[in-house]
């Protein structure tokens, strides 16, 4: 690595993942001179990532430990909901879940890969329902930046029209994998039985090699550098061959994560350069009031480090961001940097979840054929309750779609635990027997949907703790409101619907008191908000282009921007709006209007 | 891997493999997939602007290295696992262990016995690990192999211990702690104790190739496309 090689910089960019790996490619394309913190160390998923290998092959057959909460192969690491040496803390009741990954590439490396755009009710839910707050800018304001980020990554999926579902444009997406016998009967029996649409999901994925000239080309009509690098990097991707998790990482690069897919091509402009296990504490300011640089913790030398650049983009994690903006005291900005609307760190907001899991006889005995696929799910089910939302049918306010899967996957730790209730507690050949018979009988749905930003969920700093580097820590309170919790119980009891018109038995809870069902806060590793923009700066924190309201050469592009968070996952848009964002700034260096 | 990777290196990889429709790729040509795209990695480096020699060879160096993982639990070396705690069961408990593994999952005409691919073994790794969880499940390992050889020297005569025992006898003891909500009372931590054992066991197994293979399990093979499923399994699912 050749780390920090200028005394100053156009642009710091804190963080390597979605955000801070799409505005590196972007501004380095663009000929912009960019610097990269990371917090992690340097990671590598050509050569590190563990294809192939076998729960068998790993300790605990590869369970879940505290140190690898996703199990042994997931390819976070120095992460999970604690990080050595990095605690945080909740107030009490919040028992908020902080995932934090520190490496290059950060939670890009592990994610679902689902990409889903938001759609036009997404950016003006306010304006719908008159709760929580609208985006600054429309739908149509971002639609061509998802459009360059799917072509970019690799995306597939399909263009149903669906209400508030929007198609990509044409040449955009790759053709989805044909379902599985378990989507399949999924499809049947929602659409004959429950009216409920299963569509192709939209994975970053490439169930083709892309066509590297017509995308690069069409990404960078006049920029014959971008093109070259971003085609090099296309060519080096191969497409997926429908074996090994995603969550590991993936060393032939058929999905997306930031190491494979942008950090290569913004290296290969000549313009980029990476400093690893450089833990960002705090952004510095002249006596204007202009952001000036970072002050980094090396943490191999545990040595305070400062560096210099005319902009400063922050995209850390939403929480890291708001936390980095919190710690960045001055007397100009006795509250924290840019956070004259005292809005730094409010409105954290999660993804909803709730789950239930079933057995379903018709699929006992099935024969044995391949249901790897692409790892993740080929179909899902978009909301589909909008005009009943609308009619005041339902409970709570906003949407929410399904993930869910089954079938003859591999076996791995936890094979055939506590079927007791379908065996009556049998064992010796009749449990053999019965794990036979059961093998690939069971599915699970889970619900991802919208939580409406709320005043009482928020992080802070804690003024009596800091990490092991000495910086100050986070403290998080929650309560979630009744949209979201009767919106858990509508969830489970929807898949009690769906398994039981399979002819299957419900093997977990269905909660009617949604408290019980909701996943805990930040356990669906979702969290955005904290650094909200909008359209004044009363009342955000950041404009349309994740520019500070009050230091115009400060900029946070991660999650931390999500004024709403709609029940889509939040990667794609993160990466079209740091790219939005990174045009941006592209435009004002050059007019000579910031740094 | 190094050989291959010293081959022509221009892609398109599954085309310059020749390999078409659902023909599976075996392992070794799915290394060589990882091979020929890790060798063309550094080419990245090559189209940098031309006059930016640094950024050449740095984005090459970057990288073409390999950054070592710490080898700590939370950065473990993912390619090459090891177990870094030592077991703690000993080979009598080990033995009895064994016996009761066989009676979760004896051997029959298709696949052998839990202990024959080693179920106690996992188990032991299980207990020993250094985790609050695992912990509790040694106390209950351990507790419920002395509570069995109680057992048996209470049931069937004094100085016995379940390994001792006919496959009969031993049978009769695992009926009643073999299903938690229908245990005798006093019964209750033996059968929480089968239950763990019996998950432990059947974890342990099924995960083998042994395991895999008896129960049809036919994935992890690299596929150069992804067809819908079977008619069989169509007309299986009322869905042909």
């Amino acid at each position: 690595m050749r780390g920090k090689t200028e005394e100053e910089y156009d642009v710091i960019v804190v963080g390597s993942g979605a955000a801070g790996g799409m505005c590196a490619y972007v501004l380095a394309c663009s000929g912009v001179r960019v610097l990269m913190l990371e917090a992690g160390r340097d990671y590598d998923p050509v050569t590190e990532t563990p294809m192939f290998q076998l729960p068998r092959d790993a300790p605990l057959r590869a369970a879940g430990t505290p140190e690898k909460p996703f199990g042994f192969y997931d390819a976070t690491v120095d992460g999970g909901w604690r990080v050595p040496g990095e605690p945080y803390s909740s107030a009490s009741g919040a028992d908020f879940m902080w995932w934090r990954a520190r490496m290059l590439g950060g939670r890009t490396n592990h994610w679902g890969r689902i990409s889903l755009r938001m759609g036009e009710y997404d950016y003006k839910p306010h304006s719908r329902d008159g709760l929580g707050f609208d985006w600054p800018m429309s739908y149509e304001d971002v639609a061509p930046y998802y459009d360059k980020t799917e072509m970019l990554i690799g995306v597939y999926g399909s263009n149903e029209g669906l209400e508030n579902t929007p198609n990509s444009s044409p040449g955009v997406l790759q053709p989805p994998p044909a379902p599985r016998a378990t989507e399949l009967l999924t499809q049947k029996v929602c659409g004959d039985q429950l009216d409920i649409p299963v569509i192709p999901a939209h994975l970053a994925i490439m169930t083709q090699r892309q066509e590297a000239e017509r995308l690069s080309r069409a990404l960078w009509p006049n920029n014959s550098l971008a093109q070259r690098v971003t085609s090099e990097s296309m060519r080096s991707r191969a497409a997926c061959f429908y074996a090994t998790d995603c969550g590991r990482g993936c060393s032939i690069k058929a999905n997306f994560q930031s190491p494979t897919v942008l950090l290569p091509p913004a290296l290969a402009t000549g313009n980029l350069d990476i400093v690893t296990d450089a833990m960002v504490r705090e952004v510095t300011v002249d006596s204007r009031g202009r952001a000036t640089g970072v002050h980094y913790i090396d943490k191999r030398t545990k040595l305070d480090e400062h560096v210099r650049a005319r902009v400063v983009v922050v995209a850390a994690s939403a929480c890291e961001s708001a936390r980095i903006l919190l710690n960045s005291k001055s007397g100009a900005f006795p509250d924290g940097l840019a956070n004259g609307s005292g809005l730094v760190g409010k409105y954290v907001m999660d993804t909803v979840g709730a789950g239930v899991s079933g057995q379903i006889p018709v699929l006992e005995n099935c024969p044995p054929h391949n249901t790897d696929g692409a790892s993740g799910m080929h179909l899902y089910m978009p909301w589909w309750l909008y005009q009943e939302q609308a009619r005041g049918q339902l409970d709570f306010a906003r949407g929410y779609h399904i993930e869910f899967g089954g079938g003859r996957r591999m076996p791995g730790y936890g094979a055939f635990g506590g079927i007791e209730s379908l065996t009556k507690g049998s064992y010796g050949q009749a449990f053999k027997e019965d794990c036979r018979r059961y093998y690939g009988s069971f599915m699970y749905f889970d619900g991802r949907g919208e939580m409406i930003p709320n005043q009482d969920c928020y992080c802070e700093i804690n003024p009596s703790e800091v990490d092991q580097w000495g910086i100050p820590t986070l403290r998080f309170h929650w309560k979630w409101s009744e949209h979201e919790l009767n919106q858990a119980r509508h969830m489970q009891h929807t898949f009690r619907d769906i398994i039981e018109a399979m002819g299957g038995k419900v093997l977990s809870a269905v909660q009617d008191d949604g408290a019980n069902a909701i996943a805990r806060p930040g356990q669906i590793i979702h969290e955005v908000g904290g650094v909200i923009m909008g359209s004044n700066s009363k009342s955000s924190v950041l404009n349309q282009f994740c520019q500070s309201w009050e230091v115009d050469n400060l900029f946070v592009t991660d999650g931390g921007c999500f004024v709403s968070n709609a029940d889509k996952n939040p990667t794609l848009s993160i990466m079209a709006i740091a790219w939005r964002a990174s045009d941006y700034i592209v435009e004002q260096l050059a007019h000579g209007s910031i740094g | 891997m190094n050989d291959e990777a010293k081959e022509p290196t221009q892609l398109p990889v599954l085309d310059q493999l020749g390999l078409e429709g659902s023909i599976p790729m075996d392992r070794r040509q799915a290394i060589k997939v990882m091979a020929i795209v890790a060798a063309s990695v550094p080419s990245l480096g090559s189209c940098a602007p031309e006059g930016s020699p640094d950024a050449t060879s740095a984005s090459a160096a970057r990288l073409m290295s390999t950054p070592k993982a710490a080898g700590t639990l939370w950065d473990p070396d993912l390619v090459n696992p090891v177990v870094p705690w030592e077991r703690i069961l000993t080979s009598d408990e080990l033995e009895s262990l064994a016996i009761l593994c066989d009676l979760v999952i004896p051997a029959d005409d298709r696949s052998p016995s839990a202990s024959e691919v080693g179920a106690q073994d996992f188990i032991d790794e299980w207990v020993s690990a250094p985790y609050a969880g695992n912990s509790d499940d040694l106390v209950l390992v351990r507790g419920g192999l002395v509570w069995l050889d109680q057992q048996a020297a209470k049931r069937f005569g004094d100085g016995l211990r379940f390994q001792n025992l006919s496959a009969e006898q031993q049978t009769k003891i695992c009926d009643d702690i073999c299903f938690l909500p229908e245990a005798a009372p006093g019964h209750e931590e033996a059968a929480r104790f089968f239950d763990r054992v019996r998950d432990l066991t059947s974890t342990a197994f099924w995960t083998t190739q042994v395991g895999m293979d008896d129960l049809q399990y036919i994935g992890n093979v690299p596929l150069a496309q992804w067809d819908p499923p079977p008619p069989d399994v169509l007309r299986h699912l009322g869905l042909a």
